[in-house]
């Protein structure tokens, strides 16, 4: 098994938003990166199809010089070589940029199994995966929670190897089954995150990282489909009571407001 | 034309359907443009029929049997060949876990812009915007969609209210419109859905929740939280983080994967209110946020909060309310 996953790099979960000047993007230099969180769940699940399986685990991602970090992290945690598409401008990319540019540099792996988080802390499109399927020509299959291949390769497997668990709203589920190669965007949850060895650290040093230059004009190169026009801290749809004080009084305040004001205790 | 897709299993139409037709009647506000409503799968009729008390130009049935059970090569072939039969200029979708499926790939294919999990539409200096949340609901954005039409744009589920829809005394013209499906060339092949587990926790009924995320840290403090719940005479409850991780089990999870809840009193401990969570606890009465983030969007939709640390406050609460 030839497995690929694609990892973005995203703002820290306690990193406070700034903007740019003419306030279409956030300024980046303030900002501190990690892995995207479905992404992490997406390469655990990598690692441990290629345990059962066999293979190996290859790691892509477009993005600025600065996503070598979440690339080298995955590389420590198993993952045995990378492809990195490297431009500024993939940083505010949409998702039909990024997943056309990942399909151009993916291409020619012909890989068995892609795998992809849902969606990104970040943009939050929820379209990548499914547009690489689109591009790639694969079929896929979204907010996966289990995934299963059926036989060994060759001519033991049957027609449709790979039968995945999806998610449904409302605490409901069903199995889709369907060819190889295919393209999963995977639901966070579905594993338990293994995190970086020491061993793993020094040993993803030495691992391969391919960088990859994007499509350009004339030829190749993707317009954007969307355009921020405005980038703002969001209006307060509440106007909500803060309660300062030490922990004690604003606790009291609180038990007192939600007996006598808001009435929903007794 | 602004085309709506309906979404539908077996007969029984989501409600979130009536959600877009809302935004749909606001874009025809701005735009001029008739709405029409297509519902797409097998014996569609009473959906359809059911749509076209909506103030609408017409309702149009989509009807083949490639498109039962739902598939996205399907849906993504079916959808293709009707979007441009009707050359619509916008194309309208709930933000669903079905559209999630297969919107990007329709979008792929025609090669046109899609926007997603959007809130609102706005003319913004003569141009029209969709607003959606970026960064886990730490901003939002007005975003122009580019590109030739059509484009198409996915509702946030609760964005638009289900009432807001306008509908007319006299019903919509329904028709049928007849789309090629290679059913060969379809790759999936579904099984029946199914229910993991009985739920045997109905937190929808719960009077008051005490909600717990990220901000709790670790395992063993999931006790705290439960003290205060006892305290309060509330059910305990956690943002997908805590159930992902196994501290809670994942029947006790509120947001889009969960429940959705709605008591009178929501008590939402170190939980910062990604828009996944949001979802499902906006319709309760009361919301109390704790959280040592003083920009965390669950004080968006707070009515009280404190902003300090939860391992100091929470104590004091349960010791304020024995008082």
């Amino acid at each position: 098994m030839k497995i690929a996953v694609c990892i973005k790099q995203v703002p820290t979960r306690e990193w406070q938003p700034r903007l740019n000047d003419a306030k279409t993007w956030i300024r980046e230099q303030d900002a501190g990166f990690e892995m995207n969180e479905p992404d992490a769940y997406a390469l655990e699940e990598a690692l441990r199809l290629k345990e059962k399986h066999g293979g190996e685990v290859v790691v892509c991602s477009a993005g600025p010089a600065r996503v070598a970090q979440v690339i080298r992290e995955a590389l420590a945690r198993g993952a045995d070589r990378a492809i990195h598409v490297e431009d500024d401008g993939l940083a505010s990319a949409d998702a039909f940029v990024t997943s056309q540019t990942l399909a151009a540099a993916m291409n020619d792996e012909t890989f068995d199994l892609i795998l992809t988080g849902l969606q990104s802390d970040d943009q939050g499109f929820a379209q990548v995966g499914v547009i690489l399927a689109e591009r790639l020509g694969l079929p896929h299959a979204t907010i996966i929670m289990e995934v299963q291949i059926v036989g060994d390769g060759g001519s033991e497997r049957p027609p449709s190897p790979l039968r995945v668990k999806r998610e449904l709203e409302g605490g409901w589920f069903q199995w889709v089954a369907m060819p190889l190669p295919a393209v999963l965007t995977i639901q966070s949850g579905i594993n338990q995150l293994r995190y970086a060895t020491l061993k793993g650290i020094m040993a993803a040093k030495k691992k391969e990282i391919r960088k990859v230059a994007p499509p350009s004009l004339p030829s190749g190169a993707v317009p954007p489909k969307q355009q921020i026009v405005n980038l703002y801290v969001p209006e307060k749809a509440k106007k909500t009571q803060i309660i300062g004080g030490s922990a004690a009084e604003a606790a009291k305040e609180l038990v007192r407001r939600l007996r006598d004001e808001a009435r929903v205790l007794s | 034309m602004i085309l709506v897709i309906a979404e539908q299993r077996k007969g029984t139409l989501n409600r979130a359907t009536w959600e877009t037709v809302a935004a749909a009647q606001q874009l025809s506000g701005l735009t001029n443009m008739p709405v029409c409503v297509l519902v797409a799968g097998v014996n569609v009729g009473p959906v359809a029929k059911e749509l076209a008390a909506a103030q609408v130009q017409d309702v149009v049935t989509v009807e083949h049997p490639a498109l039962e059970p739902y598939t996205p090569d399907g849906f993504t072939a079916a959808l293709q060949d009707a979007v441009t039969q009707l050359s619509a200029s916008h194309v309208l979708l709930p933000h669903t876990y079905q559209t999630r499926d297969f919107a990007p790939k329709l979008a792929a294919r025609m090669d046109r812009a899609l926007l997603t999990d959007v809130t609102a539409i706005k003319n913004a200096s003569g141009q029209i915007a969709f607003v959606r949340p970026m960064f886990q609901g730490k901003l939002t954005a007005d975003v122009v969609p580019q590109g030739p039409a059509p484009h198409f744009v996915t509702f946030q589920i609760g964005a638009y209210r289900v009432d807001q829809a306008a509908k007319d005394a006299a019903p919509a013209n329904v028709r049928p419109l007849s789309v090629t499906i290679d059913a060969a060339a379809i790759r999936e092949k579904p099984e029946p859905p199914f229910q993991q587990a009985k739920q045997a926790v109905d937190l929808s009924q719960a009077e008051r929740i005490v909600s717990v995320g990220r901000g709790i840290k670790e395992q063993a403090n999931i006790t705290l939280a439960q003290q205060l719940a006892e305290a309060l005479g509330a059910e305990i409850a956690a943002s997908r983080p805590i159930c992902d991780a196994g501290w809670l089990p994942m029947e006790r999870q509120v947001g889009s994967s969960g429940q959705t809840v709605a008591p009178k009193l929501y008590l939402a401990l170190g939980i910062s209110g990604a828009i996944q969570h949001l979802v499902g606890m906006k319709g309760s009465n009361t919301v109390v946020a704790i959280n040592k983030d003083a920009d965390a969007p669950i004080f968006e939709i707070a009515d009280y909060g404190i902003v300090g640390d939860l391992f100091e406050i929470v104590p004091a609460i349960i010791a304020a309310v024995k008082a």
